[in-house]
């Protein structure tokens, strides 16, 4: 009220035109004797913790329906069999080596992890989008770039257990077959570095479409169809220039899909085996260049979706 | 078994507004890497049968499959206002023919039209190749909208359960056990390919011809006629 020099609301009695509201003793507002909150606030960061760990549990399904639970705890499980089996192969056959590496594994469960950053991430954003719960978080002391980040990174933290994990199993597993202690520490610390970039990646790739394609069933099948189609018509371009000779086209060619791009990024920069055709691994240029769209993707989809909550309507 | 309004309304639904611009990318992609292929000079038998078969085949149809046949009864039921078409004078069995009709519509126009279009593009009109294929499409696109309007209309996860089928089983599955392949849309469709096309033409399917035949008709009436059934028992939940 400091703020405010009119003089119609300095709370004066006297009239001091025709527009100041009539003021009359009967219209008061009486003191009922309700209690003022004096406890401590919050504020921004708890807040923005809260939404962080709710939507990181809500990626597994916890603190929701048992409905809920079954799909991405039943792909948690699938992508976590291969780990298992790998295990008990080495430890059986006294193996040198795993069956796979570890920047290898992602690749290998592309379609999996796909579905379960195309189940997983709708579930997340869409659903406060369609029932328009959004202006309900931004009443809270969070802003829009907070609710953004704590989206994004639950997001890339549950793919990062997704993926993770498999590597810890395969890691620990590794250790039991004695195939190595330092061999087997790099692999896995090289696996880590995949790991980390592959989810940030594709988890700023589907929360952004899941944001634009709020209604029910379309968020899914947008996500897939972005991670897929390229990845497919990726694949198969290369290996039609590759027939015809250009090895440099092959890995000029991966910087168009999700998949071929986290598949010449670890070849290049991880040691990694790679499934390009003629194992091809992409030259410095281009090696700049896939590090290049990658932090371009990432960047884009964190500013996309500030864009996209600015207006937090459908 | 055919109702022209709601006909109009699933029309509506699946391709209003910006949806059909959305649908539109993928065939898009699929004429322009036909096209640059041909430009580029790298058109043969083979090429053409790989990018149908393992782009189009594999991952075009099935998508667009999921897409519209999901898409003409999920979110109806998903939002509640099925009631609205449920409560009018009108048989379960003609409300799911027709929305099957939409979607089979939309599917062809979305994915078989431009495989054939892709096919004329790659290699013209040998070895009758953009025929074959384009058949093989036309058989999928009606057999998979005929699967996923039933699980439209049996479960709430059903894009999910859809594209688990489409990618996990048919691809993955598929080229891991050979015995999954005997119940795969793709492959059925590939044996009515593999008849239609050249013997020259490196096409091959898991399963005969007959077989192929008896399967697809069996999933597409017997899914039609389930999702009548589920739809007349159907219970209308609340969300999760």
């Amino acid at each position: 009220m400091s703020a405010d020099p009119t003089p119609g609301a300095s709370g004066s009695t006297a009239a001091t035109g025709p527009v100041a509201p009539p003021r009359t003793p009967a219209a008061s507002i009486h003191n009922i004797g309700y209690r003022k909150y004096d406890g401590e606030r919050l504020g921004r960061g708890y807040a923005m913790r809260s939404l962080f760990v709710q939507s990181l549990r809500g990626a597994y399904g916890l603190g929701r329906s048992a409905k809920s639970k079954v799909l991405p705890m039943v792909l948690f499980g699938v992508v976590l069999a291969p780990s298992l089996i790998m295990v008990a192969i080495a430890v059986a056959t006294d193996a040198k080596e795993l069956p796979a590496e570890y920047t290898a594994y992602p690749l290998i469960m592309l379609p999996l992890i796909g579905l379960y950053v195309a189940a997983m991430a709708p579930q997340s954003v869409s659903r406060d989008l369609r029932f328009r719960t959004t202006p309900l978080y931004f009443s809270r002391p969070i802003e829009r770039t907070d609710y953004v980040i704590a989206k994004y990174s639950a997001m890339s933290v549950a793919l990062l257990i997704f993926v993770g994990t498999p590597m810890l199993v395969m890691y620990v597993g590794g250790l039991l077959a004695k195939l190595g202690f330092v061999d087997q520490t790099k692999g896995f610390a090289l696996g880590l570095v995949m790991a980390l970039v592959f989810s940030v990646l594709h988890a700023g790739i589907g929360l952004l479409v899941a944001a634009v394609t709020p209604r029910r069933g379309f968020g899914v099948a947008a996500i897939i169809g972005v991670l897929t189609i390229p990845y497919f018509a990726t694949t198969i371009m290369q290996f039609i220039v590759y027939d015809e000779g250009s090895r440099e086209a092959v890995s000029w060619l991966g910087l168009a899909s999700p998949g071929t791009l986290m598949d010449g990024f670890q070849s290049k920069f991880l040691d990694g085996s790679t499934d390009f055709p003629g194992s091809i691994v992409p030259s410095n240029t281009a090696g700049i260049c896939y590090l290049l769209v990658i932090a371009a993707v990432i960047a884009g989809s964190y500013l996309l979706l500030n864009a996209r909550y600015r207006k937090a309507g459908l | 078994m055919y109702d022209p309004t709601v006909a109009r309304l699933t029309y509506r639904a699946l391709l209003g507004r910006r949806r059909a611009l959305i649908l539109m990318v993928l065939p898009a992609l699929l004429l322009l890497i036909a096209t640059l292929v041909r430009v580029f000079d790298a058109s043969s038998d083979d090429v053409a049968t790989q990018l149908l078969s393992g782009f189009a085949l594999a991952t075009l149809v099935p998508l667009i499959g999921v897409i519209a046949g999901t898409g003409a009864i999920g979110p109806e039921i998903d939002d509640g206002s099925i009631v609205y078409l449920l409560s009018k004078p009108l048989k379960r069995s003609t409300i799911i023919c027709t929305k099957l009709f939409v979607a089979i519509g939309v599917t062809l126009l979305f994915s078989a039209l431009p495989v054939l279009l892709a096919g004329f593009i790659l290699v013209g009109a040998s070895q009758q190749i953009a025929v074959a294929f384009a058949i093989a499409a036309v058989v999928a696109s009606i057999a998979y909208c005929a699967l996923f309007l039933l699980l439209g209309t049996v479960s709430r996860n059903a894009v999910v359960i859809g594209l688990v089928y489409a990618l996990v089983w048919e691809a993955l599955f598929g080229s891991l056990v050979p015995g999954a392949r005997t119940l795969s849309v793709q492959q059925w469709a590939l044996a009515l390919a593999e008849k239609v096309t050249g013997s020259g033409v490196d096409v091959s399917s898991a399963v005969s011809l007959p077989t192929a035949a008896v399967l697809l008709v069996v999933v597409t009436v017997g899914g039609t006629w389930f999702a009548v059934d589920r739809l007349r028992v159907l219970k209308l939940a609340g969300e999760e």
